[in-house]
């Protein structure tokens, strides 16, 4: 197990930050961390990377607390903290030296040449970093964090400010990473969740809402499925109840409805009839299925 | 903590904080003993660096803590603090590497006043006649001096993430090491009571005491206790985040 934490609590004087989360990372899986802003996600890497203690509960990287042998944990992870920063009046590759040698990297000047391919920084490796745009920090950051190899990457929202370009070879990097590594990522958008991660956590007022395959969580709330249905004019919704599978009925507008029904019945045939029979005209009919995003509203609201 | 030591030196280099520090210290200083009338080396009829040696400190009080005044407020103000935190480096390690580099700083900001020494060596009647025991033990006195200023500048860094409050911080505490002890020391009340004791709490008494020419351990001693303590401070003032 290449990451471990048990019932993580983090407190900043009254406010628990991080509430008795626990999850396990596995070497060869993307962890997708995600949750509403100051939901206790950057808390819970600090504590991972070591650069915070825990209140309570522990955390183990490879075996080793952060507390007890900082050193050896700091040698094997790579880690991008939250807003990226950086020291903006050095060069690039000056910087990534600076890095390299504080890691003690061999072959340094060769490892900075693969690193600097890799993540695209090619036609702007000659810059100042003040000099690059956002998208260009963004990837030194990522160069710093993956320099030394580490066996385990914490990336804090690795991806804000990329352009969808960028993003795309970013993403595929990432998940060329997880095949041999370690990667816990934190992010608050849904998409990347679903095109990167293997495994989700969400995390709400500092606690853990659900740990689960991008899969499961679908799974998770897919207990009804919903048709939403467009008239010409109104209807008395007992018709619609007494449609066989139907379970309730939201109105959503004059003569627009969402329909819930067991998953296990298509409706569509019903309400299609319901139509005919009642002389209204069907403008319309779609069936909604639910994205992690709706999973992660419903799991974090209120 | 060489990783840390030559990255700070780089950047004083590259940043041009280096040229104008050292830039600064030397257009004071030579102003002082060989220009302003009447304060001057020329006016004294003495061959002696006396009158460098008396502005050295007062110039090192304004110009010790710019240079550190950054060290660690600016890593705090922009968060880099977390990336070295989060490096195979000692919280001590990072601490030194920033010490060692200001004080190189300091130290090489010396060198050219060499040529001041040269000039009043050659001015002297007969040539050479002046106390070279003095001037190096005086040397050796601004060396620990500049340690000491550089150790408290970082302990002011480290306290806040605003460079302006730990530039004035770091002036004040300067100054309290520097000469307030020893202007406490006259107080009647000390008076036979510990004013000694006082006064060797401040620097100036032993700055004073190596300028002599005398190299007296406990003079060695004091300056090296209060890097250390100073240093220590630092680190301990680094850890606070995870009090």
């Amino acid at each position: 197990m290449s990451v471990q934490v048990s019932h993580l609590v983090k407190t900043y004087g009254a406010q628990r930050a991080v509430d008795d989360v626990s999850f396990e990372a596995q070497k060869g899986q993307v962890l997708g961390f995600l949750g509403p802003n100051g939901a206790g996600k950057s808390t819970t890497m600090k504590v991972v990377t070591g650069f915070l203690p825990p209140s309570s509960g522990s955390v183990k990287v490879c075996g080793i607390d952060p507390e007890t042998d900082p050193m050896a944990v700091r040698k094997k992870i790579g880690y991008l903290p939250e807003h990226n920063p950086l020291y903006l009046d050095m060069y690039v590759r000056e910087y990534l030296e600076f890095v390299g040698k504080l890691h003690k990297v061999s072959k340094l000047g060769d490892r900075i040449e693969a690193m600097i391919e890799q993540v695209g920084l090619t036609r702007e490796a000659n810059k100042r970093i003040q000099a690059l745009s956002k998208g260009y920090r963004q990837r030194v950051g990522l160069a710093q964090s993956m320099l030394h190899d580490p066996e385990v990457l914490i990336l804090d929202e690795p991806t804000s400010g990329l352009d969808p370009n960028q993003l795309a070879g970013i993403r595929e990097m990432i998940q060329e990473l997880g095949k041999t590594k370690t990667v816990i990522l934190s992010t608050h958008i849904m998409q990347e969740v679903q095109a990167v991660c293997d495994r989700v956590l969400i995390i709400n007022q500092g606690k853990l809402v659900a740990d689960d395959s991008i899969a499961g969580l679908q799974d998770r709330i897919s207990g009804e499925s919903v048709v939403v249905i467009e008239l010409d004019r109104p209807i008395d919704m007992t018709f619609i109840e007494a449609i066989k599978g139907v379970q309730r009925i939201e109105r959503q507008a004059d003569t627009t409805y969402r329909v819930f029904a067991d998953p296990s019945v298509d409706i569509r045939k019903g309400l299609f009839k319901l139509a005919v029979e009642k002389d209204r005209v069907l403008l319309g009919m779609s069936r909604e299925t639910y994205s992690v995003e709706e999973v992660f509203r419903q799991l974090t609201a209120g | 903590m060489w990783g840390i030591l030559s990255k700070e030196v780089n950047l004083f280099l590259s940043s041009y904080i280096g040229y104008i520090a050292m830039g600064v210290f030397l257009l004071f200083t030579g102003a002082w003993i060989w220009i302003f009338p009447g304060i001057g080396i020329l006016d004294g009829g003495f061959a002696t660096m006396r009158p460098f040696f008396d502005n050295a400190p007062i110039v090192f009080l304004f110009l010790i803590p710019a240079i550190t005044m950054r060290a660690f407020a600016e890593e705090k103000q922009a968060g880099t603090i977390e990336l070295l935190a989060t490096k195979p480096v000692s919280d001590l390690g990072i601490v030194l590497g920033k010490f060692f580099a200001c004080w190189l700083l300091v130290v090489v900001a010396l060198v050219p006043t060499l040529i001041y020494v040269f000039s009043v060596y050659q001015l002297g009647y007969p040539v050479g006649n002046i106390d070279l025991g003095a001037v190096a033990g005086s040397y050796l006195g601004l060396i620990f001096l500049g340690g000491a200023f550089v150790a408290i500048g970082l302990f002011s860094s480290s306290l806040t993430n605003n460079q302006i409050i730990a530039f004035i911080l770091a002036m004040l505490l300067c100054f309290i090491v520097f000469l307030a002890f020893d202007m406490l020391s006259g107080l009647p009340i000390l008076s036979g009571r510990g004013d000694s004791f006082v006064q060797n709490l401040g620097i100036l008494h032993h700055y004073e005491s190596i300028s002599r020419g005398l190299l007296d351990t406990r003079d060695v001693i004091y300056f090296i206790s209060v890097v250390v303590f100073f240093i220590l401070l630092t680190k301990t003032s680094l850890e606070r985040r995870k009090w």
